[in-house]
C-alpha cells in the first residue's frame, strides 16, 4: 500500500511539468487556433536554457531564479517566432500554420544542436531539496513533493488570469470569437502575439522545471508532444482544469503502466485517450468544437474541373518524359524518382481524405506503413511470392482504415485528428513491441520483389504503373459522382444530410479507400527498400505526409503530388548537408510565407491575374 | 383534401427550458401555409424537429400518415420533404448548377458511383431547376461568390429536385430587397400551384405572409397561439397581443 502511494505521488510529481507544457498548447490553440506542434521546441528550449542559467546563477535563488527567468526567455523567443513566422500567415486556410510550426521544429532542433551540442545534459539537483523523504516507509524524492505542492497554485494563478482578469476576459473571447474581439477595437495581432508567448513561456518553464528530475536531449521535444497533446485532447481542449485532470491521470497511469505492464508504455496513454474520445467525443471537460468553425480564413475553394487541353498535353508530356527518363538517366536517379512517386502516392492519399474529405488525418502513416508491414509479414513467415504479398498490402491497409474509421469519423475537427493519430500509434507501438511477430525496431528486412522486378528499371516501371495509376483513379474519384458528395458533406454537412446524403458512410468509404491507396504506396515502397521498420509508423511519417499536402496545396488537386516532388527533392539536396533540418526549416517556412495557399494554389492565383481571369472573384 | 403533414404535441427542452411547449397542427395537400412568430418563438426549431435535424423531446410528427418522428434529416428527404433553411448551407466550392446535380446525384442514388465526369450528368435536367427559380443565367458561375438572393433561389432550386411532397422553408426571404421578397414568394405560389406541392414557411416578413399564406399559424413562446386565414389570424386577440402589445407592429417586424 505504501509502495502505492509512493507511486502514485511520482504520477503527480511527472504531472506538474506535462500540465505545464499542455495548458500553453492549449491556451494557444484555444484563441489562435494553431495546432502548435513546436510546442514540444519550447518545452526543450526551456530544459536547455535552465541548465545553462542554472550553472551561471549560484544557490537557491539562482536555482528558482533560473527557472523564472527561463520561462520569460522561451516566452520571448515564442513571441519573436509568433511574429516573424505566424503573423503572415493567420490568414492562410485552417490549419496552415501547422506546417510552419513543422518548420519551425526543425530549425530549433538544428539551433539546440549547434549550442548546446548533441550530448544529453543531467540536470542540476535542486538546492536544499536533494534527499528523499519517507513516506510510509517508502522515499520520496523531496523535489517530487515541491512539484507536487507547486502545481494547484500555477493551475489557480492560470485560472485566476483567465477567468478574473480583463487580459482573461479578452482572451477567453478570442477563444470564442476573434472577429468580434478585432471589431470591438482589440489589437489582434498582439493578443495573439501575447498568447502564444505566454503558452511558450509556460512550455519553457515546464522544461526548466523537470530538470532536477530529468534532464535536457535534443528529442525531448519529440518525446513530449505526443502525451501533451493526449493531454489537451483527454481533457478538452481549452479547458485548464480538464487539462490539469488529463496530465494527472495519463503521468499516474505511466508510472503503474512501467511497474506493472512494462510492455504497455508505448500505447498506454493512447489507448485511455481512444477511450475517452469513445466515450466522450470534446473529451473530459471540453465542449463541441470545430476546426475551421470560428472565422473560417482564406478563400474558398474554386470548383473543380478536369484539366482542358493544354492540361493534359502537360500531365501527357510529364509521364511520357517518366516513361523515357530510364534512357538517360542513372540508377540513382531512378531511386530518387521511385521514391518521389511512393511519396506521391501516399500524399494524394491523405490530400483525398483531407482536401476532398475535409478530415484532417494526423495518422496516415498507420496505413502506409500498414500496408508495408503486411506485405513484408507474408514475405516474411509465410515465403508468400511478391506478387500476392504486394496486392495484400493494399487490401490489408483499407480494411485497417475501415476499422480504425469505424472509431474516428463520429468526430470532428481537431479531435477526428488525434484519435487517428492515437490509432496510428496503437499500430506503431504494435510493430515496435511485438517482437514475436514483427521483430521490433530490427524491422522485417530481405523483402525483395521477384526476380523479373529485381532490376531497377523494371522496378521502376512497375512503380510507374501502380504509382501514377494509383494517383490517377483517386483523381478519377474525385471527379465522379463519390468524390462531389464527399465534398458536399465537407462544404456543409446539414445541407448534404437534408438532401439525403449519409455525409459519415460516405466519409468512412472516402477514408477505407484513402487508406487502400496508402497501402498500395507501402507496398511499393517495402519491395523498393528491401525492409521495413516501425519508422515508417511513427508520427513524424504521418507528419511529412501531412506537410507536403499543405505545402503543394490543400485546395487544389494536385496539390499532394507536387508537394511530395518537391519535398523529396529539397530533401534530396539538404541532407547531404550537416545541419539540413535547419536549412530544410527554413525552406519550409518561407514557402508557408511566401506561398500561404501552397505552392500549386499560389500559381495558379498567380496565373489566373496573368490572365485577367480574376474578375469573378472580384466581384 | 387530404392531410400531407400531422404534427402532435410536439416538445422540445433544452435544460428544461421548453422552447416547443406542444405545439399541434396540420398542413393540407396543396396549401401554402406559414408559421409566424416573434423571435425565439421556436419556429426554427419547429422546423429542425420536422425535418429531422433536432429530436423532439416527446410528441409525434406524421407524414402522410406514417410516423417520422425523430428520423434522420437524409431519410426524411427520401420520403419526399423538401427542406430550405435561413442561413444558406450551399456548398462553396462547386458551381450554381453543380449544386443542383448534386441533389440529383442524390435523388437517383448516384452518390457512390466512381465513374467520373459528375459534372456531366444530370445536367439537363438540374438546368431546368435552375430555370424555374430564373437563375440559369448563372449556371456556371462558382457558388460562394452569389449574392445572397440568389443564393435563397438556388436553394429553393435544391429543394424541388426531387420533387419533394411537402416543402419546408426557414425564412425564405429573409436578407432580399422586398421586391425579391415578393418575386420569390410568387414563385413558390406558382409551384405550389402548378405541381401540388404543400409547404410550410416562417418568415417576418408579413407583407410575404399576408399576401401569399393560405393559412397562418402564430407561434409564441413554444405554444401555438393562432392557426386559421388571414383574417382570422389578424383578429385574433392574442395574436394582436403578441405583435401590437409587445411594442412591434407587423410592418417593423420586417426586418428582425
Amino acid at each position: 500500500m505504501a509502495f502505492f502511494f509512493a507511486q502514485f505521488l511520482t504520477g503527480l510529481a511527472n504531472a506538474s511539468s506535462l500540465f505545464l507544457v499542455a495548458s500553453g498548447l492549449s491556451l494557444i490553440f484555444g484563441v489562435t487556433r494553431i495546432v502548435n506542434f513546436a510546442h514540444g521546441s519550447f518545452y526543450m528550449l526551456g530544459a536547455f536554457v535552465g541548465i545553462t542559467l542554472m550553472n551561471v546563477l549560484p544557490g537557491t535563488v539562482g536555482f528558482w531564479g533560473a527557472i523564472l527567468l527561463t520561462g520569460l526567455a522561451v516566452g520571448a523567443i515564442g513571441a519573436f517566432v509568433e511574429m516573424v513566422v505566424l503573423r503572415p500567415i493567420y490568414r492562410a486556410p485552417e490549419l496552415f500554420q501547422l506546417v510552419a510550426t513543422f518548420g519551425v521544429i526543425l530549425v530549433i532542433q538544428d539551433l539546440a544542436l549547434m549550442i548546446w551540442g548533441a550530448q544529453d545534459r543531467m540536470g542540476p539537483r535542486a538546492p536544499g531539496l536533494r534527499g528523499v523523504w519517507r513516506i510510509f516507509g517508502e522515499p520520496v524524492p523531496k523535489y517530487d513533493l515541491v512539484m507536487i505542492a507547486i502545481t494547484p497554485f500555477i493551475l489557480f494563478a492560470l485560472w485566476y488570469l483567465i477567468t478574473k482578469t480583463r487580459v482573461g476576459v479578452l482572451v477567453r473571447a478570442a477563444t470564442q470569437d476573434r472577429e468580434m474581439v478585432g471589431a470591438l477595437g482589440v489589437n489582434q495581432a498582439w493578443l495573439f502575439t501575447g498568447v502564444f508567448a505566454l503558452g511558450s513561456a509556460l512550455a519553457g518553464w515546464g522544461g526548466a522545471l523537470q530538470l532536477p528530475k530529468g534532464g535536457a536531449d535534443l528529442l525531448m521535444d519529440f518525446n513530449i508532444i505526443g502525451s501533451v497533446f493526449v493531454v489537451v485532447v483527454i481533457g478538452g481542449m481549452g479547458s485548464l482544469p480538464g487539462a490539469f485532470i488529463a496530465a494527472v491521470l495519463i503521468s499516474v497511469l505511466n508510472v503503474f503502466g512501467v511497474t506493472y505492464l512494462p510492455q504497455s508504455t508505448l500505447v498506454l496513454m493512447f489507448v485511455v485517450m481512444a477511450v475517452v474520445l469513445i466515450i466522450r467525443p470534446y473529451g473530459l471537460l471540453g465542449r463541441e468544437e470545430v476546426a475551421g468553425e470560428h472565422g473560417q480564413v482564406g478563400a474558398p475553394e474554386t470548383p473543380i474541373r478536369p484539366y482542358g487541353r493544354l492540361g493534359q498535353t502537360l500531365v501527357g508530356v510529364l509521364l511520357l518524359a517518366l516513361v523515357a527518363l530510364p534512357l538517360v538517366v542513372d540508377q540513382f536517379m531512378l531511386i530518387l524518382l521511385i521514391d518521389m512517386v511512393v511519396f506521391a502516392l501516399f500524399a494524394a492519399s491523405l490530400h483525398f481524405i483531407l482536401g476532398t474529405g475535409g478530415l484532417v488525418s494526423f495518422g496516415h502513416a498507420a496505413f502506409f506503413g500498414g500496408g508495408a508491414y503486411a506485405a513484408a509479414l507474408l514475405v516474411y513467415h509465410l515465403n508468400t511470392p511478391m506478387e500476392i504479398a504486394f496486392l495484400f498490402a493494399p487490401f490489408a491497409a483499407g480494411l485497417l482504415a475501415l476499422g480504425i474509421g469505424w472509431f474516428c469519423i463520429r468526430l470532428s475537427g481537431v479531435y477526428f485528428a488525434m484519435l487517428t493519430l492515437a490509432f496510428s500509434q496503437l499500430v506503431w507501438s504494435m510493430a515496435y513491441q511485438w517482437r514475436g511477430l514483427t521483430r521490433g525496431d530490427d524491422g522485417l528486412v530481405n523483402i525483395w520483389p521477384s526476380s523479373w522486378l529485381s532490376d531497377t528499371i523494371p522496378f521502376y516501371y512497375f512503380t510507374l504503373a501502380f504509382g501514377i495509376g494509383g494517383i490517377l483513379v483517386l483523381r478519377h474519384i474525385i471527379h465522379a459522382p463519390f468524390g462531389y458528395a464527399l465534398r458536399a458533406g465537407r462544404d456543409s454537412p446539414r445541407q448534404a444530410e437534408a438532401m439525403g446524403i449519409h455525409v459519415k458512410r460516405i466519409q468512412h468509404t472516402a477514408f477505407g479507400l484513402a487508406g487502400l491507396m496508402a497501402g498500395l504506396a507501402g507496398g511499393i515502397f517495402v519491395f523498393s527498400k528491401g525492409s521495413v521498420f516501425p519508422t515508417e509508423l511513427e508520427i513524424g511519417a504521418s507528419f511529412d505526409a501531412l506537410i507536403v499536402v499543405f505545402l503543394g496545396g490543400v485546395k487544389t488537386l494536385a496539390g499532394g503530388v507536387v508537394g511530395a516532388g518537391f519535398l523529396t527533392v529539397i530533401e534530396d539536396w539538404l541532407t547531404r548537408l550537416e545541419y539540413w533540418r535547419l536549412l530544410l526549416g527554413l525552406v519550409i517556412i518561407a514557402v508557408v510565407i511566401i506561398a500561404p495557399e501552397g505552392i500549386v494554389g499560389t500559381l495558379r492565383s498567380r496565373w489566373a491575374k496573368l490572365r485577367g481571369h480574376n474578375e469573378e472573384v472580384v466581384k | 383534401m387530404t392531410e400531407i403533414l400531422r404534427v402532435e404535441n410536439l416538445k422540445k427542452s433544452y435544460d428544461g427550458f421548453l422552447a416547443v411547449n406542444g405545439v399541434s397542427f396540420a398542413v393540407q395537400q396543396g396549401e401554402l401555409k406559414a408559421l409566424i412568430g416573434p423571435n425565439g418563438a421556436g419556429k426554427s426549431t419547429c422546423f429542425n424537429m420536422l425535418m429531422g435535424q433536432l429530436k423532439p423531446t416527446a410528441g409525434q410528427v406524421f407524414l402522410d400518415g406514417e410516423n417520422i418522428t425523430g428520423k434522420q434529416p437524409r431519410d426524411i428527404w427520401r420520403k419526399g420533404v423538401g427542406r430550405t433553411f435561413q442561413i444558406t448551407g450551399t456548398y462553396q466550392s462547386m458551381t450554381v448548377i453543380e449544386n443542383v446535380q448534386m441533389a440529383l446525384m442524390s435523388h437517383h442514388r448516384k452518390l457512390f458511383a466512381m465513374r467520373p465526369r459528375a459534372w456531366k450528368l444530370f445536367r439537363g435536367e438540374a438546368f431546368e431547376f435552375l430555370e424555374t427559380v430564373s437563375m440559369a443565367d448563372q449556371a456556371d458561375r462558382p457558388c460562394s461568390i452569389l449574392a445572397y438572393g440568389d443564393l435563397k433561389r438556388l436553394e429553393l432550386a435544391i429543394a424541388l429536385t426531387h420533387r419533394p411532397r411537402l416543402l419546408l422553408m426557414d425564412e425564405p426571404t429573409a436578407g432580399m430587397a422586398p421586391s425579391a421578397r415578393i418575386a420569390l414568394m410568387q414563385l413558390v405560389a406558382d409551384i405550389v400551384q402548378d405541381q401540388g406541392v404543400s409547404v410550410l414557411f416562417t418568415e417576418h416578413d408579413m407583407d410575404v405572409v399576408f399576401a401569399h399564406a393560405h393559412h397562418i399559424m402564430v407561434l409564441n413562446r413554444g405554444a401555438l397561439i393562432a392557426d386559421g386565414s388571414a383574417a382570422q389570424v389578424r383578429n385574433n386577440p392574442q395574436v394582436q397581443d403578441v405583435y401590437l402589445g409587445g411594442g412591434t407592429l407587423f410592418k417593423e417586424a420586417q426586418d428582425a
